[in-house]
């Protein structure tokens, strides 16, 4: 487990969330989503939130985002307090949200292009995010013209080229095929190591989260709260195959199962 | 609730040649050629020509003096067009007629374009304004276009100023409604994104919630377009003297069916090609959107 106080020359704290929590009104009465949920990121760290469907952590992460507001705790971003959506966090959504109506050019360029920056800075940052994620040759194709990969590379690039601090990604490759999906995983590990983002990335698959987080965040549901936190020091590349892998993604497993009905197998690995 | 009442309506303005063309672009797409052209407008013209040809036979058959036969109908048009066969007071006038009611459906038109586009964006994005004018709208709605007729003379004198108003009121409505069902039904990831891309403000209007309105926004510009041309003949019963609504009154008055009949053919006809105009603009507009392609 992760020890910030005590490691001197850790990076700096980039997201700090505390004693969060987050009910919601519906219609047979309150529904606890998130119970005392403390979280600190340093930056340049990579953060899987796991856990099952219905455990919060989408929830969590729409709070840090700002797109949903939190009843109770704080979300703080270099100490200063989140009060909605902004572009210091870019979020890479399951669905993608491209803008259908612009070309991948002008999608990746949409955040810059709102912030005055002058046209030719964004098309310089257009084609370096484009060629980062592979997609210079189809500059001007639209939305409905891409694969679920491609769609996925341009809202990656998006964020990116809107110079965000924090990438947050909500399931981003759970609509995805498995060798689509392994591809993107391999990319973004080479994105986050030549950009050094902080990433948080949600997901439900335990091998997904061993095989990209510095830390696993393990969540339990009813209310979602915050199980476990694991770091993972396994060398990167990391092989799927190998036998520390496996341990790891095995105790992890347990850990989850434990607590959604005793021993059974539960979905977060039934994709795995 | 009340505002997407009326959205439905939209099919109901494809042209009648709009199912073959459909039809006809699955087989386009791999033979690519003359043939599947020529087949779309062959299978356009099968019912237009058969009517035609039933017309003709009836009129012959019954020996009816009321209706004329589609040859005289035809006489009328070119006379109509160009003169030099009946030379009376409408020989060779249809480009003064057309221009006046042209003129006249096209500022209503925009008129209620200009109104409603802008109006129809606010209220679907503000709740505030959505319940002080919604309930004002939708009373007022109900009300037919020709009800106004009285009191829109009373307003606007007898003349121009009446049409244009009434064809106003008439494609107001679509126009306004579509847009506020286009603005409601924005994924609202979408307005996530760009909310963590940095633009919010004034800046969504035109960077998201105008462009995921448009097919909307389209399909009530069409239907708008469409009552613009159906309420120029009533816009025109108010008393002016030229235009195709005019000829049409002033053909009943006088017994003359083979006017009316070439009035209507006129407008059916200009207000088919302005609706081909307007699914042009769409098709450009909206040439992200493959679905939304007519």
């Amino acid at each position: 487990m992760l020890d910030a106080t005590t490691n001197r020359d850790a990076p700096p704290v980039i997201l700090e969330v505390s004693g969060l929590n987050k009910v919601y009104q519906a219609s047979n009465g309150p529904v606890e989503a998130l119970r005392s949920v403390d979280l600190t990121v340093r930056k340049g760290e990579f953060i899987c939130l796991l856990g099952a469907s219905g455990c919060g952590k989408s929830t969590l992460l729409r709070i840090i985002a700002g797109f949903e507001e939190a009843t109770q705790g704080s979300v703080g971003v270099y100490g200063c307090e989140v009060r909605g959506p902004g572009p210091d966090r870019g979020m890479v959504f399951q669905d993608y949200a491209l803008f259908p109506w612009l070309t991948v050019r002008q999608n990746i360029g949409f955040g810059p292009s709102h912030r005055r920056v002058a046209s030719q800075e964004v098309d310089k940052l257009t084609d370096r995010f484009m060629a980062m994620v592979g997609l210079t040759a189809f500059a001007d194709r639209y939305p409905h013209q891409l694969s679920g990969g491609m769609k996925q590379r341009v809202a990656i690039a998006r964020v990116l080229a809107n110079d965000a601090d924090i990438l947050l990604m909500d399931e981003p490759f759970g609509a995805l095929d498995a060798l689509t999906r392994a591809a993107l995983q391999e990319e973004l590990i080479e994105i986050w190591r030549t950009t050094k983002l902080t990433v948080i990335f949600v997901t439900h698959s335990v091998e997904e989260a061993v095989l990209l987080a510095d830390r696993v965040v393990v969540m339990s549901s009813s209310p979602g709260r915050i199980d476990q936190d694991v770091e993972i020091e396994l060398p990167r590349p990391r092989d799927v195959a190998s036998v520390e892998f496996n341990r790891l993604r095995r105790s992890i497993t347990q850990q989850l199962t434990s607590h959604v009905g005793g021993g059974r197998k539960v979905a977060a690995t039934a994709d795995s | 609730m009340s505002f997407e009442s009326t959205v439905a309506g939209p099919a109901m303005t494809a042209p009648p040649t709009k199912k073959p063309a459909a039809l006809a672009r699955g087989s386009a797409h791999r033979a690519n050629g003359l043939w599947p052209r020529l087949r779309t407008i062959a299978l356009a013209l099968v019912v237009p020509v058969s009517l035609l040809v039933l017309w003709d036979l009836m009129v012959r058959w019954t020996g009816t003096r009321l209706i004329p036969s589609p040859f005289g109908v035809a006489v009328m048009m070119w006379d109509f067009a160009f003169g030099g066969i009946y030379d009376d007071a409408y020989s060779g006038s249809l480009p003064i007629h057309f221009w006046k009611s042209v003129q006249r459906v096209y500022g209503g038109f925009i008129l209620a374009a200009l109104l409603g586009i802008p109006l129809g964006l606010m209220l679907g994005r503000i709740p505030l304004l959505r319940a002080m004018l919604d309930p004002m709208l939708s009373l007022l709605r109900p009300i037919p276009v020709t009800a106004w007729l009285p009191l829109s003379m009373i307003f606007f004198g007898l003349g121009p100023k009446s049409a244009v108003f009434l064809v106003f009121l008439g494609a107001f409505y679509p126009i306004l409604l579509n847009t506020v069902f286009g603005v409601k039904s924005v994924d609202a990831r979408l307005f996530e994104a760009a909310g963590m891309l940095g633009c919010s403000g004034p800046q969504l209007f035109r960077s998201v919630v105008l462009p995921a309105a448009l097919p909307s926004i389209f399909n009530g510009l069409r239907l708008g377009a469409s009552f613009a041309w159906i309420l120029i003949v009533v816009g025109e019963m108010t008393g002016v003297p030229e235009g195709l609504g005019a000829v049409i009154m002033d053909g009943r008055t006088l017994s003359r069916t083979d006017l009316v009949i070439t009035g209507m053919i006129i407008i059916g006809i200009t207000g088919f090609l302005s609706d081909r105009i307007l699914v042009m603009l769409s098709n450009y507009f909206l040439r992200w959107s493959p679905q939304h392609h007519a």
